[in-house]
């Protein structure tokens, strides 16, 4: 089962599960992702230890995908 | 899947030129100039005072003290990078973020744990602080900040303000874990964007910034200076 969850007040929300044999979780999963990237939110992907990815399109096969905020300079 | 290898947020420091071990030493060594440039007067003067007048004695020492004042206030600032962000209550705009409640904060240091490995967990724990080794040297992660050990000697700390975007405002309730989960993500992403995209607050020893260091923060800097020599052993 694949998440796409969110940083936000709660801790972190779930916003989709999905498999990847199952077209409408999918569908709702690629429809919550873009909302979020509508959002000003980035994706992000763990591509291994002390590595991760952005990604601009739902990888439907990633168990986890973290929606964060931008950063920028204090 | 469309994936992305710069960090996006680059764009909107496009003037600067992207950080590489290169330019690390150069701004170091500017660093330590500008540091030279502020002591060596006032000490010089002190010297030179007492020289021509020992009477002068005390005016020489509030000048020696202004030589040691300087650098120490730049390293205060630097270890700055790592507290954490004041809470009170609930302010308005401007205001220290507020306290976060305790289950989202369990959520989110939940998050961060299956981020990072068993040591790191533990680390934070004692620290509230995440060491994340990378190409560069070793990080420590705080919420609104980072420090990077840089050099095979390690002896330089370059102190970087950064922090999720304060103008979004969903920043502002942001757990602690989830802060620091936001800069571990994008250090891991793009190491030498993460390094452009912040603030250099201080780069110089690292035993200044100990100094300046809350005492339950200082295992995090020991942790790094042990997986950079680590790495430098590794390297060899």
């Amino acid at each position: 089962m694949s998440k796409l969850i969110r940083m936000d007040h709660t801790g972190h929300s779930t916003l989709a599960e999905w498999t990847p044999g199952d077209p409408a979780g999918v569908e709702a999963a690629v429809a919550a992702f873009r909302a979020e990237l509508d959002r000003g939110y980035l994706a992000m992907i763990s591509t291994g230890p002390g590595h991760a990815e952005h990604v601009r399109e739902l990888p439907v096969e990633a168990e986890l995908v973290i929606m964060r905020l931008p950063i920028s300079g204090g | 899947m469309a994936t992305v290898d710069v960090l996006p947020e680059t764009a909107a420091v496009h003037w600067r030129r992207r950080v590489d071990a290169g330019q690390l030493r150069l701004r170091g060594r500017l660093w330590t100039l500008t540091m030279a440039a502020h002591v060596v007067p006032f000490a010089g003067a002190a010297m030179l005072l007492m020289w021509m007048q020992p009477l002068a004695l005390p005016v020489a020492l509030v000048l020696l003290a202004h030589a040691w004042i300087i650098p120490e206030l730049y390293a205060q600032r630097g270890a700055n990078v790592l507290r954490p962000p004041r809470r009170a209550g609930a302010g308005t705009q401007g205001a220290p973020a507020p306290a976060p409640a305790p289950e989202p904060e369990r959520r989110s240091v939940g998050l961060l744990g299956d981020l990072v490995g068993h040591d790191a967990r533990e680390l934070h724990a004692r620290t509230g602080l995440v060491l994340e080794p990378g190409r560069l040297g070793a990080w420590i992660v705080g919420e609104k900040g980072a420090v990077l050990l840089h050099g095979a000697r390690r002896r330089r700390a370059y102190c970087y303000c950064v922090k999720v975007d304060p103008r979004r405002p969903a920043a502002r309730d942001l757990p602690s874990g989830d802060r620091i989960a936001h800069l571990l993500l994008a250090l891991r992403s793009d190491e030498p964007g993460f390094a452009t995209v912040a603030n250099l607050a201080f780069a110089g020893a690292t035993w200044r910034l100990r100094r300046r260091l809350p005492t339950e923060m200082r295992p995090a800097l020991k942790a790094a200076l042990a997986a950079s020599d680590t790495r430098s052993s590794t390297a060899r």
